[in-house]
C-alpha cells in the first residue's frame, strides 16, 4: 500500500492542490461577497433586497450538482455563440463560488441576529447614522459571532468539491476515480482519500478553533462551562 | 420658547396598537436642572424618554431641543441626539469594545475628531466617573455598576447639552447603585441638565431640582423634591411615595 502511495503521490498530489484551490477561493471570495450581500439582506428593503433573497433562495434550494451542471453543461449553450468557453476549472470555481457565497450570507444572518437591539439604539443615541451603525457596531460583532458557523461551511466546502468530479475538474476525486480505475485498485485509493480528507478537515477545524478563540469578544464564550 | 427652557415637550402621544402609552405629555426642562420622573411601572416613564429623543418615534406631539424641533421631519436627526446623551437601564455597551472604545468611538466616528484627541477626551470622561484603572477592560469584564458608568461617560464625552437616564440602577445591586448615583450627582452638581427616570427617593429628594410623577401616560404632580415628597396634592402619589420609600428607604 505504501508503494501504491507512493507512485500514486503526484497525480493525488496534483488533484489535492486543486481541492484546496478550490475550497479557499469558494470560501474567501464567497466570505467578501457574502458580507455586503448579508448586510443587503438584513439591513434593506428594497430592489437589491429581493434580488440577494431570490439569489440565496435558488442556491440553497437547488443540489450543488445540479449548479455545476447548469453552468458546465448549460451556460456554454448561451456563451459559445459569443465566442466564450468554459473550462472545467472556471465551471468549478464560478460555482464553488456562487454556492458558498449564499450559505455564507445566511450563515452571517445567523451572527448579526445575536447582537442585542439595545447597541444598536446606544449607537443612534450617540448619533450614528443607520450605516455608521452597521460598520461600527454591527459588523465587527456579527462577523466575529458567525465564525463557528463560516468553519462549519468551511469544512462542508472542503467536501463538496468532490462533485468537482462531475464535470472532470481535476480535483482529488477526479484524480482518485481515474487512478482507481486504471490500476483497479479502488478500496485502497478511495481510503487514501478518505484519509487526506480527514486530516484536511482536522487542521481546518483546529485553524478555524484558533482563529474563534483569537478573535472571540471577551465574556462571549458560551459553549465553555467552567 | 425662552431661552431658559433647554428641552420642551409638548403633547407627546405614544400609542402601542391601542394602548396609549403617553397622553399628551407636556413640560419642559430648564438649563441645568435636574428633573426626576417617578411612578409605578408601565406608566410611561422609559417611553418618554425614548420618545424625547426619538428611540421610539411618538405618534403626536412635538420636542424641542433649544430652538430646534426634534419631531421636525427635517431636522438631522443624528445631529441632535449628539446633544442629548441617553443612558440605558442595562447599559447597552458595545460589546467588541474596550471602556475606551466604548467612550472614544462615538467622538471619532460622529464628532469626527482625531484619533488622539478623541482617546485624550475618552481618558479624561473615563477618569471623570472614576475608571482610569479599567480604561482597557471589557464590557463583560466589568461589574454592572463599572459597565453603567463607561455608559455615563460614553454620553458625557459627546458634550450633549442634556442627559437622559433611563433607570440607570435598577439593574444593580445597592453597592453599586451607590457608585453610580454618586457620579449622577457630581455631574447634577457640576451643572448638568438630566431628566432621569428612577425610583431612587434619596436622590431624588437630594439632588432634584422638580420631581414629575407620572401614572398611565399622564403627568400627575410637578413640583420640587419637598413639595412632592411631603405634601403630595394626589393621594395616588402619597400612596406610590409611601411604598417605595418602604422599599428603598430614604
Amino acid at each position: 500500500m505504501i508503494e501504491y502511495f507512493i507512485e500514486i503521490a503526484p497525480e493525488l498530489g496534483y488533484g489535492l492542490i486543486f481541492t484546496l484551490l478550490f475550497t479557499f477561493v469558494g470560501m474567501v471570495v464567497g466570505f467578501f461577497a457574502a458580507i455586503p450581500l448579508c448586510l443587503i439582506r438584513l439591513y434593506t428593503h428594497g430592489f437589491w433586497y429581493k434580488i440577494v433573497t431570490v439569489y440565496v433562495e435558488l442556491v440553497r434550494g437547488t443540489p450543488l450538482l445540479v449548479q455545476l451542471y447548469m453552468i458546465y453543461y448549460g451556460l456554454p449553450k448561451f456563451l459559445l455563440p459569443l465566442g466564450i468557453t468554459i473550462t472545467p476549472y472556471t465551471a468549478a470555481f464560478i460555482g464553488f463560488i456562487l454556492n458558498s457565497t449564499a450559505y455564507q450570507v445566511e450563515y452571517m444572518k445567523g451572527g448579526f441576529k445575536a447582537i442585542s437591539y439595545e447597541q444598536i439604539e446606544a449607537a443612534q443615541s450617540l448619533g450614528m447614522s443607520r450605516w455608521e451603525t452597521i460598520f461600527t457596531i454591527l459588523v465587527p460583532q456579527g462577523l466575529r459571532f458567525s465564525i463557528p458557523a463560516l468553519s462549519n461551511e468551511l469544512i462542508y466546502l472542503l467536501k463538496y468539491t468532490s462533485l468537482g468530479f462531475v464535470i472532470q475538474a481535476p480535483e482529488l476525486m477526479t484524480q482518485a476515480k481515474h487512478l482507481a480505475s486504471t490500476h483497479a485498485r479502488y478500496m485502497e485509493t478511495y481510503l487514501i482519500v478518505a484519509f487526506i480528507y480527514v486530516g484536511l478537515t482536522f487542521i481546518l477545524s483546529k485553524l478555524s478553533d484558533m482563529v474563534d478563540e483569537k478573535l472571540r469578544i471577551p465574556g462571549f464564550a458560551p459553549e465553555k462551562i467552567r | 420658547m425662552g431661552t431658559e427652557h433647554i428641552l420642551t415637550v409638548k403633547e407627546l402621544v405614544k400609542n402601542f396598537g391601542t394602548n396609549r402609552v403617553l397622553d399628551k405629555i407636556s413640560f419642559t426642562v430648564k438649563r441645568g436642572e435636574v428633573v426626576v420622573i417617578i411612578g409605578p411601572s408601565g406608566t410611561g416613564k422609559s417611553t418618554l424618554l425614548r420618545c424625547i429623543n426619538s428611540l421610539t418615534p411618538p405618534n403626536e406631539g412635538r420636542v424641542w431641543l433649544d430652538e430646534r424641533e426634534i419631531t421636525d421631519k427635517h431636522s438631522d436627526i443624528n445631529k441632535i441626539r449628539q446633544e442629548m446623551g441617553f443612558v440605558f437601564q442595562h447599559f447597552a455597551l458595545f460589546n467588541h469594545l474596550t471602556a475606551l472604545g466604548n467612550v472614544e468611538v462615538g467622538l471619532y466616528k460622529v464628532k469626527k475628531m482625531s484619533r488622539e484627541a478623541a482617546r485624550k477626551k475618552a481618558i479624561e470622561e473615563l477618569t471623570r466617573v472614576g475608571l482610569q484603572d479599567h480604561m482597557e477592560k471589557f464590557p463583560a469584564e466589568l461589574s454592572g455598576g463599572q459597565q453603567q458608568r463607561v455608559g455615563i461617560a460614553r454620553s458625557l464625552a459627546m458634550d450633549p447639552k442634556i442627559m437622559m437616564f433611563d433607570e440607570p440602577t435598577s439593574a444593580l445591586d445597592p453597592e453599586l447603585t451607590g457608585e453610580v448615583l454618586a457620579v449622577m450627582k457630581d455631574l447634577a452638581q457640576a451643572g448638568m441638565t438630566m431628566l432621569v427616570v428612577s425610583h431612587e427617593i434619596g436622590f431624588a429628594r437630594a439632588v432634584a431640582d422638580r420631581i414629575i410623577f407620572m401614572e398611565d401616560g399622564h403627568i400627575v404632580e410637578d413640583g420640587p423634591p419637598e413639595e412632592i415628597l411631603r405634601n403630595a396634592k394626589k393621594e395616588r402619589t402619597r400612596e406610590f411615595l409611601h411604598k417605595i420609600t418602604e422599599l428603598y428607604g430614604e
